[in-house]
């Protein structure tokens, strides 16, 4: 086999374009806590950028990808990433691109999962225990949740595969990451959520976004890494990246005008923020079906996630849990919408790779690998979460004081301010000289 | 010597300012401020959560005249103000016991 320096390209460039969401998250998520808490906010994400790379050279890629028989998790294998510069990716079949490159491409995948969780829990963890929480979250969650979904095995000469994910053995669809990233990110966030209590004031204090510029910048920056993230997992430049493309462009307009439609009568006016929050919605729902769906049902999938997320969000205020920034609403709601949707639209005419479903005669069988998928991940990521959750709240605590909450997170954790609002300057300049703690309070406050 | 506040829509700031300018009033203060009237607030709406805003921004006119010149100020700015809409402000005027210019240490009308 031949490097094929057009696939190959295509696979470098979207990899850099879904390295790019993770940064964009972090804009969309920081635009929308208060002034004092979005420095926070965007080193979440930046935190799990440097914690999750770190990782997936020593072992990630190994448990996520290699083959260990079993199906549940790969295989830990410290050399993974340096014995594989020489090979072409086998996922399912031989692709004529580095190993290395899909390796670098799936790290951003496994970057952005934990990214997405932040916020659920903004304003109000612990820097330390969230660097804590991402590394030992992604190795015992999402490296074998991608090994269920994302690893199809490797293709042997006579053409038998061994060493699939249990769930991709069984025939559960999911493109670009609608269970491992978006599920399982969703069902994470709740467990969060319920872990960590609600912040000081929820409910009764206004907790607006401070900046929706940045809000729809980082929804931007989003909806340009998606189109790596969609039809970069095609790993190849062909048909089924450019129907992956077209369908998470239109599935996403849908959905910013499904999620608006819903303001206008609900609300009487139709937002920035729901623009912004429609298009992410519509971007989670096309992601496990952009490659095996038409185009016009892009339309019809994008249109009832922005619906359905658009009131997803109001359960938190019922069901009384601070998902701060929505994780629950957009990522899980519009996770469960995609995954299942494959079931009633998917289409072996548009992707023979693909399965029939309810309206192309494929009866009711896809449509229930997709329930087993979405209960699946969304159930271990729930209950595993919930459980690392409670480990480290009762260990080294994962709420910072209700005091530094209300100072505001940007400055006792970070002792940063990110706007430079007061007009009167802020005291003297101390140079490099060393302070005392006291000092540092005094200075800061 | 009298202290005539305006509290007005920051729309119309431009308005009242040449306004006064014209009448030849000797000097204005202009400052940022927060606060609500029979409007009450307005209501906004994120992702479907309202959140009612009670302190609306205005902006506060100050102007310091001479006992004669009170009515036709207030007038003025009466006057550009109007927007004939909820929200259009209020103006006053209170009495000032002695004004100093700080450079030169004149007092009273002279310091106006």
């Amino acid at each position: 086999m031949q490097i094929e320096s057009g696939d190959t390209a295509w696979v470098l460039a979207a990899t850099a374009m879904v390295l790019l969401m993770t940064p964009g998250l972090a804009f969309f998520y920081g635009g929308m806590v208060r002034s004092r808490s979005v420095l926070n906010m965007l080193v979440m994400s930046f935190f799990s950028i440097g914690i999750v790379s770190v990782l997936w050279t020593i072992f990630g890629y190994g448990l996520a990808f290699g083959d260990s028989g079993s199906g549940i998790i790969g295989a830990l294998d410290w050399s993974h990433l340096g014995s594989a510069v020489n090979s072409f990716t086998n996922n399912g079949g031989e692709y004529p691109i580095p190993e290395l490159s899909f390796s670098a491409f799936q790290l951003m995948f496994a970057v952005i999962t934990p990214a997405i969780i932040s916020g659920a829990i903004a304003d109000r963890t612990k820097l330390f225990s969230w660097g804590v929480f991402v590394a030992i979250w992604v190795t015992i969650v999402y490296f074998p949740v991608a090994h269920w979904v994302f690893d199809l095995g490797t293709k042997h000469s006579d053409g038998t595969i061994t060493g699939a994910g249990w769930l991709a053995a069984r025939g559960v669809l999911d493109f670009a990451g609608g269970t491992a990233v978006h599920i399982n990110a969703g069902a994470a966030g709740l467990a969060l959520a319920i872990v960590l209590g609600k912040r000081v004031g929820f409910g009764r204090t206004p907790m607006k976004p401070h900046n929706l510029p940045l809000v729809l910048i980082g929804a931007g920056l989003l909806w340009f890494g998606w189109f790596g993230f969609n039809a970069g997992s095609s790993l190849g430049a062909n048909a089924t990246a450019a129907l992956a493309l077209m369908n998470t462009q239109v599935a996403t307009a849908a959905a910013l005008m499904g999620w608006l439609l819903v303001e206008r009568i609900r609300d009487g006016h139709a937002t920035s923020l729901g623009a912004a929050s429609g298009a992410i919605a519509g971007l989670v729902a096309i992601t496990p079906a952009c490659a095996y769906v038409a185009p016009w049902a892009a339309v019809v999938i994008g249109l009832i996630a922005g619906g359905i997320c658009s009131m997803a969000v109001a359960l938190k205020y019922k069901l009384g849990f601070d998902d701060s920034l929505d994780v629950v609403g957009v990522h899980l709601a519009g996770g469960i919408v995609g995954c299942l949707s494959i079931g009633f639209f998917g289409s072996t005419a548009v992707n023979s790779l693909g399965a029939n479903g309810i309206f192309y005669g494929g009866g009711v069988a896809l449509l229930g690998k997709q329930a087993l998928g979405v209960a699946a991940v969304g159930g271990y990521s729930f209950i595993v979460t919930l459980l690392l959750g409670y480990a480290i709240k009762f260990t080294i605590g994962f709420r910072i004081s209700e005091a530094d909450e209300a100072e505001g997170i940007d400055i006792t954790e970070h002792l940063e301010l990110a706007y430079e609002l007061n007009r009167l300057g802020s005291g003297g300049y101390l140079g490099d000289r060393k302070f005392s703690a006291q000092e540092k309070i005094s200075v800061t406050r | 010597m009298k202290l005539i506040t305006a509290i007005i829509k920051p729309l119309r700031l431009d308005s009242i300012r040449s306004a006064l300018l014209e009448i030849g009033v000797p000097g204005m203060t202009v400052s940022e401020a927060n606060g609500f009237g029979r409007q009450r607030g307005i209501t906004e709406i994120y992702r479907g959560a309202r959140y009612p805003v009670d302190l609306v921004p205005k902006i506060r006119v100050e102007v310091l005249v001479d006992d004669p010149d009170e009515e036709r100020v207030i007038d003025a700015i009466v006057a550009a103000a109007f927007t004939d809409s909820i929200g259009d402000g209020k103006v006053w005027s209170t009495s000032v016991s002695q004004v100093v210019r700080v450079r030169t240490g004149e007092r009273g009308v002279q310091a106006i």
